[in-house]
């Protein structure tokens, strides 16, 4: 087991045999820098190239939605005579005239409906409605969610239990069944509620398909969420540092506040974030059915609805729409996926 | 165990009630009446209709009869389609539906669950990200996209397939395609993510360790546990492949189950409406109920405690 | 002197990871007699289990052997394929793991776990094979063997399930059992137990057992001869008393410093290493131990130490002797 003994066996260095000095031994010892929970994962997610990439895509698509409208020519609900059912690019006759005449018209990008609406506009229109309703109803589901069972778990016991129960059964309900017949039956209370009690008017602005889709989101998908809270409170509560904030004094209220939710807030954000595709499928499903929102405001599901008895000679007009209804739930998927890859930290290794 | 059961049974039939009674009010809040939406007939004729259907009868008094009936499993004749009763339409309806479904859930399960194990086995390299691409994309793409998507391509280019109708057997293909994108997508996630998380644990190493060749270490100890995700996946499945049956059938023209219901919602069939939301409540209650007890029964950590 | 039923020479291993080469085990030589019982101690991450796995070709994913021999019973490990390893594995040397409640395979009978072994590595039908099962399980002290065959590992307790992986071990008679912590996960009472079974058994079959383990009590009474790990390194080895009586390595000093002793007054400080562990991506040029040695000196920051025979089976891997000797004015060997 002796080796290299020819390294030593002339003129041993003496100065070899000094004692090392402190900082000669720290030298060797790397420690990895300790960073704070959001740095570390907002640079875990920043090396994500895929996540970043949908980041990019929504942020487009957003621009698309909200911005873009305000600059192009054509509104959603204009119908322009003579020029229904243009190609993309196609110019109808009224059109080409104005242009030999001097004028310059834009074109239809994606050409006309059978109504003589550009179709652009109201993809992009479509878009907007589909990523407010995403928004919104994940908002909601995650302001009730968090609410009832950050509630629930905390207060524990009967209580708990009772609340669950609620959870269970609402869980249990074949929820697409109620949506469908709540999206039917609301909108006769509500047009009749806009139209009669004063300070109700705003729901004829906002619209009753709108409101509709958010009354149902409300009362039926905040249960996933309030299971998540409610088992990420519970956790919490057994975990040591609560006992020791306790020993040192912090209130009840600081105690939920400070330490529970920051802890929480990872999986929160990437749960509310996948929420915001699943509430996009449902609203384009509703309107594809013929139950989302109302005419004329379109809807990328009621544009693709719409397009399918025309496939064989306008392929465009269901392609658009059904283009966009995927690239924006797939990127809203891999975003989520993105962070919770990030903040998740039970996936650190 | 018994104590679970009984339990499970009270919460679906509390559902079920739910349901149903939610169902017949809200049909209720719909002003008009189901006879509005064609051109108004007289007054007299209103009435007669009424007075048939039970119309003029005070809220709760309808309510009763409607349970009365149910619970005899008269569901009543369909308001829309004369001479035909709930009932019939709901069978000749389901027939169609549980076979295309039933197919789709068949193709989803034997290619999701192998696609699911290569992502996991081939963990990194190029095949498990092509599996991960096509399963992300075919959780995100909603049913129509897909079905659109294949009509465009089997129908109109290509010429090879049918586009409505379901005839012959070239008339199931893409609609059971198009119903078993999104659960083939979910089940091969599933499979993987089941799969990676039995391989880290120590009782494969145990196997591993004991000699074993590759191949019974997978199928025998890893695939038994990596699968019970997916069966607790079962009854989420069939719901799916219920709601999507709507979409499906009402582009491909399948004469099924939910067609008629998408129908009767545009064309106001209370009874059409109310029988099928029920019918199809107990179906996927039921469903959900039965899964849940495989699933104990399967785990045996769960059964035998 | 036995029979050498293992070899191990110059052993090198890495895991290849995406951060990068993380040197699990930097030259380690050892050697274990038929019918010793080997210690292997050290702390988390010195590389003890392994050293235990490279044995089996049980290194995971992505671990690769780059340097050095094993040599088992006649079998050159390190050149073996895959397929002449699994007729070793479970065979002619088995392994126990540290945490008993996931080691079992929770949706097969306890009974399906054992003859599987069996069923695999000899000729024994299924009856035979049944019948063994439960002759190991009398052997490793489970009362009602049949009704034991049946159940699932959930209706075993902790101790139960360690004597069933014992029993799987055993199956085919092997010629080494490797222990990697058996007990660490079990209760007190429930570990002096098992120990005693393993050397009960041992002198019953009359098998060689290599124990891994952190804690200096159960190697005191165990185990024949003692190998002291740090960082890849085997820095000490030696027989029991050489090792407990007579410690040279600093670290293995270090060790039995801070276990608190019974007979000492109770005023004493406990003496903690300082420091922290080697960070293995970058292992130091030197000696691992070195920025945690008191006694460091430049050229142990700077090169690895040789092994400095202490005795005729003692070894230790320091500088310290050679200073001496230095000191006397003497050439090194």
């Amino acid at each position: 087991m002796l080796k290299n003994a020819s390294k030593l066996s002339f003129q041993p260095d003496v100065s070899d045999f000094l004692p090392a000095g402190n900082e000669e031994k720290q030298s060797l010892v790397v420690m990895r820098e300790s960073v704070g929970f959001w740095k570390d994962g907002v640079r875990r997610f920043k090396k994500n190239k895929v996540a970043m990439f949908s980041l990019f895509v929504i942020i487009l698509i957003m621009l698309f939605a909200f911005i873009a409208p305000a600059f192009y020519p054509y509104s959603y609900e204009q119908q322009i005579r003579g020029s229904e059912a243009l190609d993309p690019f196609e110019y109808s006759t009224e059109e080409l005239a104005l242009k030999e005449s001097g004028e310059s018209v834009f074109p239809h990008i994606l050409g006309t409906d059978n109504h003589g609406r550009d179709i652009m506009v109201r993809l992009m229109m479509g878009s907007r409605i589909s990523l407010l309703v995403g928004i919104v109803a994940s908002i909601l589901v995650f302001l009730i969610g968090s609410l009832y069972g950050s509630i629930s778990g905390f207060l524990g016991g009967k209580v708990d239990i009772a609340m669950m129960q609620i959870v269970d059964i609402i869980y249990t309900v074949p929820d697409i069944l109620v949506i469908i017949l709540l999206m039917v039956s609301l909108k006769y209370p509500l047009q009749s509620l806009a139209e009669n009690i004063e300070g109700f008017e705003w729901i004829n602005t906002v619209g009753i398909g709108l409101i509709s889709i958010f009354i149902v989101f409300s009362l039926l998908y905040w249960v996933g969420m309030s299971r998540i809270v409610r088992s990420q409170i519970l956790t919490l509560k057994e975990q040591e540092f609560v006992t020791a904030a306790k020993a040192l004094g912090a209130s009840r209220k600081r105690i939920i506040g400070k330490h529970l939710l920051t802890n929480c807030m990872g999986t929160l954000i990437v749960t509310t974030t996948l929420q915001i595709p699943s509430a996009i499928f449902t609203e384009t499903f509703l309107s594809f059915i013929g139950i989302g929102v109302a005419a004329p405001m379109p809807s990328l599901g009621s544009m693709a609805s719409t397009a399918i008895g025309g496939i064989s000679s306008y392929p465009h007009r269901l392609l658009a729409p059904a283009l966009m209804i995927s690239v924006i739930i797939l990127s809203f998927n891999l975003l989520g996926d993105g962070l919770r890859d990030a903040f998740d930290p039970k996936l650190k290794n | 165990m018994a104590k679970y059961i009984i339990k499970r049974i009270g919460i679906s039939v509390l559902t079920i009630w739910i349901v149903s009674t939610l169902t017949f009010f809200l049909m209720y809040m719909v002003p008009g009446g189901p006879f509005m939406s064609e051109k108004t007939p007289s007054a007299a004729t209103l009435e007669a209709l009424n007075e048939k259907y039970g119309l003029d009868q005070p809220k709760l008094t309808q309510y009763k009869n409607y349970v009365e009936k149910y619970l005899h499993g008269d569901m009543g004749p369909s308001m829309k389609q004369r001479g035909r009763d709930v009932k019939d339409i709901i069978s000749t309806g389901f027939k169609v539906s549980a076979r295309v479904g039933g197919m789709s859930i068949f193709v989803a399960v034997m290619l999701g669950i192998p696609l699911g194990s290569i992502a996991a086995l081939n963990r990194g390299k190029w095949i498990d990200s092509i599996i991960m691409l096509i399963s992300t994309t075919g959780i995100a793409v909603p049913s129509f996209v897909v079905c659109t998507v294949l009509m465009l391509i089997f129908s109109v280019k290509l010429d090879l397939l049918p586009t409505y109708g379901l005839t012959s057997w070239k008339h199931y293909v893409m609609p059971v395609m198009a119903l078993s994108f999104y659960p083939t997508a979910y089940i091969s996630r599933l499979m993987r993510a089941g799969m990676l998380e039995v391989l880290g644990q120590d009782y494969i190493r145990t196997a591993k360790s004991k000699g074993l060749a590759m191949n019974r270490v997978l199928f025998k100890h890893a695939l038994r546990n990596a699968v019970l995700p997916v069966v607790t996946y079962l009854g989420p499945l069939l719901a799916y492949t219920l709601t999507g049956s709507f979409v499906v059938e009402k582009i491909f023209t399948v004469p099924g189950l939910g067609n008629e219901f998408i129908s009767s919602i545009i064309n106001r069939d209370y009874t059409m409406i109310m029988g099928t939301t029920i019918f199809l409540a107990i179906l996927i209650v039921t469903m959900n109920f039965l899964v849940d007890i495989i699933y104990k029964i399967v785990d045996p950590r769960i059964t035998l405690k | 002197m036995n029979e050498m039923l293992l070899d191990i020479k110059n052993l090198r291993l890495s895991f290849f990871t995406p951060a990068g080469e993380v040197k699990a085990l930097n030259d380690v030589s050892v050697k274990l007699e038929k019918g010793d019982v080997l210690g292997i101690v050290g702390e988390s991450g010195s590389g003890k289990s392994v050293t235990a796995y490279s044995i089996m070709g049980l290194t995971a994913h992505p671990g690769r052997i780059v340097g050095g021999t094993i040599e088992f019973n006649g079998h050159r490990i390190h050149e073996l394929s895959e397929k002449e390893m699994r007729k070793i594995r479970g065979n002619e040397v088995s392994i126990i793991f540290q945490d008993p409640m996931t080691s079992l395979n929770p949706v097969y009978t306890i009974g399906n776990q054992i003859t599987e072994v069996i069923l695999l590595h000899t000729d024994k039908n299924k009856r035979q094979a049944k019948e063994r099962a439960v002759e190991l399980l009398q052997l490793v002290g489970i009362n009602e063997p049949e009704k034991r065959l049946r159940q699932y590992p959930h209706q075993l307790s902790g101790g139960m399930r360690q004597r069933v992986m014992i029993a799987i071990a055993l199956a085919c008679e092997p010629k080494l059992l490797i222990a990697d912590e058996p007990t660490t996960a079990l209760d007190v009472t429930i570990q002096a137990q098992i120990l005693e079974l393993m050397v009960e058994l041992k002198k019953k079959i009359g098998m060689s057992i290599i124990m891994i383990t952190h804690d200096l009590g159960i190697v005191a009474n165990m185990c024949e001869k003692i190998a002291v790990m740090y960082g890849g390194k085997i820095v000490e080895y030696g027989s029991v008393n050489e090792i407990f009586y007579n410690p040279r390595h600093e670290y293995t000093k270090g060790l039995l410093g801070s276990i608190p002793k019974l007979y000492e007054k109770e005023r004493t400080k406990l003496v903690a290493i300082e420091g922290t562990p080697v960070d293995m991506l970058n292992p130091p040029a030197g000696c691992p131990f070195a920025p945690r040695c008191a006694s460091c000196m430049k050229i142990c920051l700077r090169e690895m130490p040789d092994y400095i025979k202490v005795e005729e089976s003692h070894y230790s891997a320091c500088w310290l002797p050679a200073k001496e000797k230095a000191m006397q004015g003497g050439a090194v060997v």
